[in-house]
């Protein structure tokens, strides 16, 4: 420790930067309050971030869906439990798969848009008008963005689970001839509201949280150029897709 | 809030000894400006001097190093947020860049700030905005998007969106950019109009000595981060310092640097050997 | 204005579709999808072994499911687990000679509790006991008894997987 030369720091950047959010997270939870006046906007961004991001999440759940059925049929057949199939879908889908899966399309479909919208409002002077008509762009623009993502989240996630399950079960039962009854009453016998629907729901709910913080922040501190909004914009989708992952470890490690 | 507020003076907005550096920049070295009420005041200066700045520091957008900002008897310094939104809220800005909110129509821009403020009926709002409209010659372009406006249109709409609360204090950057004769001509009148009739007060920033001269009471001139001149305009386009001469004249030359500080231009293209 | 509406529209159609999705998996994929709406009754049976019998596990007669595991309780007297069975009211008509046994369902399924119908003439009421019973196959029981051979422990207690059946009078 006798050089005291500057050198970048990955650990301290990060934390610099999760210390930064955490303030970011404070203003926006102030400005909360405020931003119920400005409920039909709150809803205006639930269709933006939410019914919008409807193709891509319904799409992709789709497909998870078929992969898993394909998947998990040939390796449980070599047990000879496929009968399990749809219950190994129902609770991977429900307690991980869809709440990041969902979490990461939310920050490439979602968080990338409300980046590239703010960094664009803060570069063409719009917040800053915001604030000279006595608007406050944090309840205005920023906590209806982040309630629209708790919101939206959730759903999202349960609505890829579903298009996922309908997945499997086109390939498990339709295509591979598994028994329709033996699919579901195995999930149902194994699959519990609490301990997986539930859960998975909260996790989407923080992500939820957690991608449209990011986005928020990366969008109203960004350099206010096309390239700042560019840069802003890739690092709303890596910081959150690994903020995600990482709350998603905490999560299932300690509250589960 | 009467129109006799207690400052002593009949100034809107007085600033005394206002200093603000930003990053390494020295933009305001002890700033002394008045603005009368009922005035339209002229802020004049090259670009880069800091009279966008200076209006950020009348609406507390920035805060000053030093120095005191006293709007309609309120110590900026003193406000909380609430104190400043208050204040804004009597304040009309329009933008450089008129900053209209994309993903709202023309109509909804201006009518933005009632609707945040107050729970007003439709037809109250249409029959505020649309004389707003009407005014800045735009009562036909309602309904288009901002990104379907020209910058000059776009300008206009920025307008209309600032007096349609009626403010005490309006506040023009550089509002003649950018705009066509005619419409140069309608906002000039506008400008007068607003300031006699509704008896409020402006600042405009402005290159433009001609149109300024037709609209403002007073000018204030800023170079190096201090007021060069002040006067009424026919005193100041007299030209009677060297730095009026100069700005007014258009010369490279003077004590106005026209170029922003470099090293030596033939050291640059290498045609000598620069010394260490 | 007419962009709003459509906007609130189409937010309105989200929370639905969301919620709906929510709904449906809660309810028809989980276990919540097994418990009736309509009354039950219960019927009680006792087993020396249950396996990995769970609470709300189906009850079953021909594969088809008539009710659910309601109880599972240790008989302190007895040492052998006492389950009730709640079935639905709509199965009224069985034999009180019916048998009860905790099958897998495949090889490494759930357990669930079969009826096998019997043929008397007498039907179950509302808190009967089931006498025939069949305690869970366990695997390594299997093993041990087909692979090892079948006369390795008689020190242990008869790791008999069926038979149990209890003859145990109970008024
Ligand atoms: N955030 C900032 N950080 C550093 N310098 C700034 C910042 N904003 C403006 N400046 C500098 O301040 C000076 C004055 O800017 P401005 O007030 O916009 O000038 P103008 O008189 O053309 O409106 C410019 O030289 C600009 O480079
Ligand atoms: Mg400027």
């Amino acid at each position: 420790m006798s050089e005291p030369q500057p050198r970048p720091s990955l650990i301290g950047d990060s934390l610099a930067q999760v210390g930064a959010l955490g303030l970011f997270l404070l203003s926006v939870l102030a400005a909360v309050p405020r931003s119920l006046r400005y409920f039909a906007e709150t809803v205006r961004q639930v269709f933006f971030v939410g019914a919008m991001s409807l193709v891509i999440i319904m799409t992709c759940g789709l497909f998870i869906g078929l992969v898993l059925g394909l998947q998990l049929y040939e390796v449980l057949s070599r047990f000879g439990s496929t009968a399990s199939v749809g219950t190994v879908v129902a609770i991977a889908l429900y307690r991980e798969l869809g709440p990041v899966v969902t979490a990461l399309l939310f920050a490439g479909r979602a968080g990338t848009s409300i980046t590239a919208e703010i960094g664009l409002m803060r570069a063409t002077d719009q917040l800053a008008a915001m604030e000279m008509m006595a608007v406050d762009p944090m309840a205005y623009v920023v906590a209806p963005r982040f309630l629209a993502g708790i919101v939206a989240m959730p759903l999202l996630a349960s609505i890829f689970n579903a298009l996922a399950i309908f997945g499997a079960h086109t390939v498990a039962v339709t295509w591979l001839g598994l028994d329709n009854g033996t699919f579901w009453s195995n999930m149902t016998g194994a699959v519990d509201v609490w301990t997986d629907v539930m859960n998975g729901v909260w996790k989407s709910t923080v992500f939820g949280g957690v991608v449209t913080l990011v986005a928020t922040y990366q969008g109203y501190t960004t350099a206010p150029t096309s390239e700042g909004v560019a840069y802003a914009t890739t690092r709303t989708v890596v910081s959150s897709s690994i903020l995600t992952l990482a709350i998603d470890f905490l999560m299932t490690a300690f509250l589960m | 809030m009467t129109a006799v507020s207690t400052t002593s003076t009949d100034a809107l907005v007085s600033i005394r000894g206002l200093r603000t550096k930003l990053g390494d920049k020295v933009i305001f070295d002890g700033v002394e400006l008045d603005i009368p009420r009922g005035s339209v005041t002229a802020v004049m200066g090259p670009s880069g001097t800091g009279k966008t700045t200076l209006l950020r520091h009348i609406t507390g957008q920035l805060r000053p190093d030093a120095g005191s900002i006293v709007v309609d008897g309120r110590e900026l310094a003193t406000l909380d947020r609430d104190g400043l939104f208050d204040l804004r809220e009597r304040i009309g800005y329009l933008f450089q860049n008129s900053a209209l909110l994309t993903d709202f129509t023309v109509f909804e821009n201006v009518a933005f700030p009632l609707r945040q403020h107050a729970r007003l009926p439709e037809e109250l709002i249409r029959n505020i905005v649309l004389p707003k409209l009407q005014a800045v010659g735009l009562r036909g372009a309602a309904e288009l998007m901002p990104a379907e406006l020209s910058g000059g249109m776009a300008r206009r709409v920025a307008l209309a969106r600032a007096i349609v609360r009626d403010p005490m204090l309006l506040i023009y950057d550089e509002p003649f950019v950018g705009l066509d004769p005619i419409a140069l001509n309608q906002v000039l009148k506008l400008i007068r109009t607003l300031n006699h009739t509704l008896g409020l007060t402006s600042i405009v920033v402005a290159h433009e000595l001609a149109a300024v001269s037709r609209v403002a009471d007073h000018i204030y001139l800023l170079a190096a981060g201090k007021v060069a001149a002040h006067g009424a305009p026919d005193q100041i386009s007299r030209g009677e310092t060297e730095w009026t001469r100069q700005f007014f004249g258009g010369e490279a030359d003077g004590p106005v640097p026209f170029h922003y500080p470099a090293r030596d231009y033939a050291a640059d293209l290498g045609f000598t050997q620069e010394r260490a | 204005m007419t962009q709003r509406r459509n906007h609130q529209i189409g937010t309105g159609l989200f929370i639905v579709l969301g919620f709906a999705a929510l709904g449906y998996l809660a309810t028809q994929t989980t276990s919540l999808a097994n418990y009736r709406q309509g009354p039950t009754y219960a019927l009680k049976a006792r087993f020396t072994n249950i396996g990995q019998l769970k609470l709300r596990a189906p009850v079953k007669i021909a594969g088809v499911r008539i009710g659910s595991v309601s109880d599972i309780q240790l008989e302190p007297d007895r040492l052998e687990a006492l389950v009730t069975l709640a079935i639905d009211n709509r199965y009224n008509q069985l034999p009180d000679d019916s048998a009860a046994s905790v099958f897998t369902s495949g090889l490494l399924g759930d357990q669930y509790v079969a009826l096998k119908p019997g043929g008397s003439p007498e039907l179950f009421k509302d808190g009967d006991e089931i006498i025939l019973t069949q305690s869970s196959v366990q695997l390594e029981e299997l093993i041990g008894k087909y692979l090892v051979g079948s006369g390795d422990t008689p020190a242990k207690k008869p790791a008999e997987p069926e038979s149990a059946s209890k003859q145990g009078e109970k008024p």
